[in-house]
C-alpha cells in the first residue's frame, strides 16, 4: 500500500530495470513495429515503407454501407464476441463454483492444495492434445453418438456434437476454465472467515452470504479471470479451427490466413484494431475494480 | 499394431545406421581430407524419410539437415530470412512471388547432368509421349526459365538458367469412400452434390482451394474460366458465391488445412468426398478402409516443386548443392518418390532402381503381379489391382491446371475469407 503514493527510495528504482528491458524488448518494441508495418504498403513479395491508411480501409470495406449485409470484418468480430461471450459466461461460473469449493468445504490445506493440483493436470499435456481428444468422442462415428445410439435414444447420430460451435465452446471452456479458478480461489482464500462467520450469526442466508460477502470480496479474481479467458478466446484461431472444422470465423484466423499469404501489413492492421478492441474491454471490465487497489 | 510398427522401425535404423558405419569407415579418408559439408534444406520434405538421408551420406558423403516448414512458410523463408538455408525445396507456383524479390539464383541447367532428360512436361508442357498438358495456373513450363543467374524476370524461351529443378509433381484430385457411396463418382461437380450433405469437405488453404472450386463450379456448367488459375475479380465472386451457398446449406464437414485432418476426416467416415492430396490416400488405406483417388472427366489439378538456390549460397557449399541435386535426379531417389505414389522428374534413372512390377503398376497402369509396397514397407496393394486413374501418361496427361498464384491473389484470399466467415 505504500507504493500507492508513487514514493520509491531512489536506490532500489534500479531493481526494475531487468524487468523493464525484457518488457521494452519484448513487448513495447514489438508492438510499435506491428503499428509502424500496419501503415506500409505491400506486393505478393515485399513489404514497402510508407505511411498509407489503405490496410485499414480495406479492414472495414463495405461496413458503412447497407449493401449486401454485413461486412467481414464485423461478421467475424460478432462471430469471435459470441465465442468469447460464452465461453467467459461458462467458464465463469465453472470456475466460481470449484474455486468456491475448494476454499470453503474443503477444510484442511494439505487436501486444498492437493485437488487444486488435481485441476492442474490436464495442463501436463499440450492445449492441442487437450483439443483434438475430443474429437474421437463428439465425431459422428464418435464414442457419444454410438453411445446414445445404442441405448435407442436417437436413431441418427447428432451432427452438431462436432465441427460446431458447439464443439468449440466445449474446448475452450475445457482449456480456459483453469485460468478463472485460479485468481478466484486465490482472492476467496484471503477472505477474512469471521466475517462469514458474522453474517451467519447474523442470521443470514447462504444464498445471501454467497451473493453479499463471497462474490463482492472476490471482484478482484473474478475480474482477473475475466481479462485472461476474454483475451485468450479473442485472440484464438486454433481451437476455433480445429474444433469449427475451419468453417466459423474467428479474427485470430483471419490474421493468420494474411500472413501465411505475406500480407504482413494487412496483418498488422487487423493485429492492431483487435488489440485496440481487447483493450477497450478490458478497460470496460476494470472500470468495476481498482486492481492495484485490491491486490 | 504399434509395437510390431515401433520394432520394424527400430530395426530399419539399426540395420540403416550399420550401413551408415560402415559408409563411414569406407569413406573415412575423403570426409577427412575435404571438410564434411551439411546442407540446410527448407521445404515441406512430405517426401524425404531418414532413408533419404542415410543413401545420400553412403553415396556422396554429404549430409543435410531438414528445416520441415509449410509450404506458405517456405516462401516466407526465403523472402524473409534468404540466408537461413542453402538449399530450398519449393512449389512452382510460388515462384511469381520469389522471383521478383532476386533472393533465388537461376541453377545452371550445363551442371545438371540430367538435366535432357528432364521430363518434358517441365521444358515444353507436353507428356513424354507428346500428349498435351493442360496450362492453366503457374503451369511449370511457363515459368521454368531465368534470363541470367540472377535475373528477376521469367525468361520466354529457354535459356541456360532454371528457376527450379523439378523433383516431384502429381496430378490431384478427389478423394472418395467408394464404400460409403456404392456408386461411381465420374466428375468433380459431385462435391456439392446434395446427396454428400454434411459429408464433403474442401480445403482451407486459399490458393489451391480456389483451384478445386474452380474445377466444381466448371464441371457443374456454371462456368467455363479463360484462366483458372488467374481469374478476375468478378470470376472470383463468382466462384465463391456457389461456394458460399453450399457451405451455408451445410454441404461440407469440415475444411482442412492439415494433411493428417484430411486422413482422419476420412477414415473416420465423417467425410465420404473431399480435395485430398495423395499420400493421404494411402494413410487412410494403411488405416484398412476403403479410399480411392478418383479419377474425374473434367481432369486433375496438377502441382509440382523442384530446388531453387538462394542467392546467398556460394562457393564451396554451391558446388554441394549442384553434387545434391544431380544425386537427387539420379535415380535412387526417383524411384523412392515414384513408390510413394509421386512422380520423379527424370524418368529413365528412377527406371533403373524399380522391379519391372513396379515400374508397371506405378508408371504404365498395368495390373500388379506381386504385392506392391511403399518405401517404409506397408503394403499399398495386392497382385491384380491397378494404381487409380492409371499410367503416367493417362494422368499427367489429363491435367487440367496446376496450382497457381494469380494477380488478384489479395482479393482472393478476402473473398474466400469471407466465405468462410459466412
Amino acid at each position: 500500500m505504500q507504493f500507492s503514493s508513487g514514493k520509491i527510495k531512489p536506490h532500489v528504482g534500479w531493481l526494475a530495470l531487468p524487468f523493464a528491458l525484457v518488457f521494452f524488448a519484448y513487448f513495447v518494441l514489438p508492438l510499435v513495429l506491428t503499428i509502424i508495418v500496419s501503415f506500409w504498403d505491400y506486393t505478393d513479395y515485399a513489404i514497402i515503407p510508407a505511411l498509407i491508411l489503405d490496410n485499414y480501409i480495406y479492414i472495414f470495406d463495405g461496413c458503412f454501407s447497407n449493401e449486401g449485409g454485413l461486412c467481414l470484418t464485423l461478421k467475424t468480430y460478432l462471430s469471435t464476441f459470441f465465442f468469447c461471450f460464452f465461453t467467459w459466461l461458462i467458464t465463469l461460473v465453472l470456475g466460481f463454483c470449484v474455486a468456491y469449493f475448494l476454499a470453503f468445504y474443503v477444510n484442511s490445506i494439505p487436501l486444498q492444495v492437493c485437488l487444486f493440483l488435481v485441476c492442474t493436470i490436464p495442463f501436463w499435456t499440450s492445449n492441442v492434445i487437450r483439443m483434438v481428444s475430443w474429437i474421437p468422442l463428439l465425431g459422428r462415428n464418435g464414442l457419444v453418438n454410438e453411445f446414445f445410439l445404442s441405448l435407442g435414444i436417437i436413431d441418427q447420430p447428432i451432427e452438431w456434437l462436432l465441427y460446431s460451435s458447439f464443439s468449440v465452446i466445449l474446448a475452450l471452456v475445457h482449456l480456459y476454465t483453469l485460468f478463472m479458478i485460479v485468481p478466484i480461489f486465490n482472492s476467496m482464500i484471503r477472505i477474512d472467515r469471521s466475517i462469514v462467520e458474522a453474517a451467519y450469526d447474523a442470521g443470514a442466508s447462504h444464498r445471501q452470504i454467497i451473493f453479499n460477502i463471497i462474490i463482492p470480496l472476490s471482484k478482484t479474481g473474478i475480474i482477473i479471470g475475466s481479462i485472461f479467458v476474454v483475451t485468450v478466446v479473442m485472440g484464438d484461431f486454433l481451437t476455433i479451427g480445429i474444433m469449427g472444422g475451419q468453417q466459423l470465423a474467428s479474427v485470430g484466423k483471419i490474421i493468420n490466413t494474411e500472413m501465411n499469404y505475406l500480407q504482413f501489413p494487412g496483418a498488422a492492421a487487423n493485429a492492431v484494431i483487435l488489440l485496440i478492441i481487447t483493450i477497450f474491454i478490458i478497460y470496460v471490465m476494470t472500470r468495476f475494480i481498482d486492481i492495484r487497489k485490491e491486490l | 499394431m504399434k509395437n510390431d510398427k515401433f520394432s520394424r522401425r527400430q530395426m530399419l535404423k539399426l540395420s540403416a545406421g550399420t550401413v551408415a558405419a560402415t559408409g563411414l569407415g569406407l569413406y573415412a579418408p575423403a570426409v577427412i581430407s575435404s571438410d564434411p559439408i551439411t546442407l540446410r534444406y527448407l521445404g515441406t520434405a512430405v517426401s524425404m524419410g531418414d532413408e533419404v538421408q542415410k543413401k545420400l551420406f553412403e553415396d556422396t558423403g554429404l549430409k543435410v539437415k531438414f528445416i520441415a516448414v509449410t509450404t506458405d512458410e517456405v516462401t516466407k523463408r526465403v523472402l524473409t530470412q534468404p540466408n537461413s538455408f542453402d538449399i530450398v525445396d519449393t512449389e512452382y507456383f510460388s515462384l511469381p512471388k520469389l522471383v521478383p524479390s532476386g533472393n533465388i539464383l537461376g541453377m545452371d541447367t550445363k551442371r545438371i547432368k540430367e538435366w535432357d532428360n528432364v521430363t518434358s512436361i517441365f521444358t515444353k508442357g507436353i507428356t513424354p509421349k507428346g500428349k498435351k498438358v493442360g496450362l492453366q495456373g503457374t503451369a511449370p513450363s511457363k515459368v521454368m526459365y531465368l534470363e541470367g543467374s540472377t535475373g528477376k524476370k521469367f525468361a520466354n524461351d529457354v535459356t541456360q538458367y532454371a528457376t527450379l529443378i523439378p523433383t516431384i509433381y502429381n496430378a490431384d484430385t478427389l478423394g472418395i469412400r467408394p464404400d460409403l457411396i456404392g456408386r461411381p463418382i465420374t466428375s468433380w461437380a459431385e462435391l456439392l452434390n446434395p446427396e454428400f450433405k454434411g459429408k464433403a469437405a474442401t480445403l482451407n488453404i486459399p490458393s489451391i482451394g480456389i483451384m478445386d472450386a474452380a474445377m466444381v463450379v466448371e464441371a457443374m456448367g456454371e462456368y467455363k474460366y479463360p484462366d483458372k488459375g488467374n481469374m478476375t475479380k468478378s470470376e472470383i465472386d463468382l466462384t465463391m458465391k456457389i461456394f458460399t451457398e453450399a457451405k451455408k446449406s451445410g454441404q461440407f464437414r469440415a475444411f482442412w488445412t492439415d494433411f493428417n485432418e484430411s486422413v482422419n476426416l476420412m477414415a473416420s467416415g465423417e467425410v465420404v468426398i473431399q480435395s485430398m492430396w495423395s499420400p493421404a490416400i494411402t494413410a487412410v488405406k494403411a488405416q484398412g478402409k476403403d479410399c480411392i483417388y478418383q479419377p474425374l472427366k473434367e481432369g486433375y489439378r496438377a502441382w509440382a516443386a523442384g530446388f531453387a538456390l538462394p542467392k546467398t549460397t556460394k562457393g564451396k557449399t554451391a558446388d554441394a548443392v549442384y553434387e545434391f541435386v544431380n544425386w537427387y535426379l539420379s535415380g535412387w531417389v526417383g524411384a523412392y518418390l515414384n513408390r510413394q505414389g509421386y512422380y520423379s522428374a527424370v524418368l529413365p534413372t528412377a527406371k533403373q532402381y524399380m522391379s519391372e512390377d513396379e515400374w508397371g503398376f506405378w508408371m504404365e497402369g498395368k495390373s500388379a503381379k506381386g504385392d506392391i509396397v511403399s518405401p517404409t514397407g506397408a503394403k499399398l496393394a495386392s497382385a491384380g489391382e491397378k494404381r487409380d486413374g492409371g499410367s503416367y501418361e493417362d494422368r499427367m496427361g489429363g491435367v487440367a491446371c496446376w496450382n497457381a498464384t494469380m494477380d488478384e491473389n489479395k482479393y482472393m484470399v478476402r473473398k474466400w475469407n469471407e466465405m468462410v466467415a459466412a
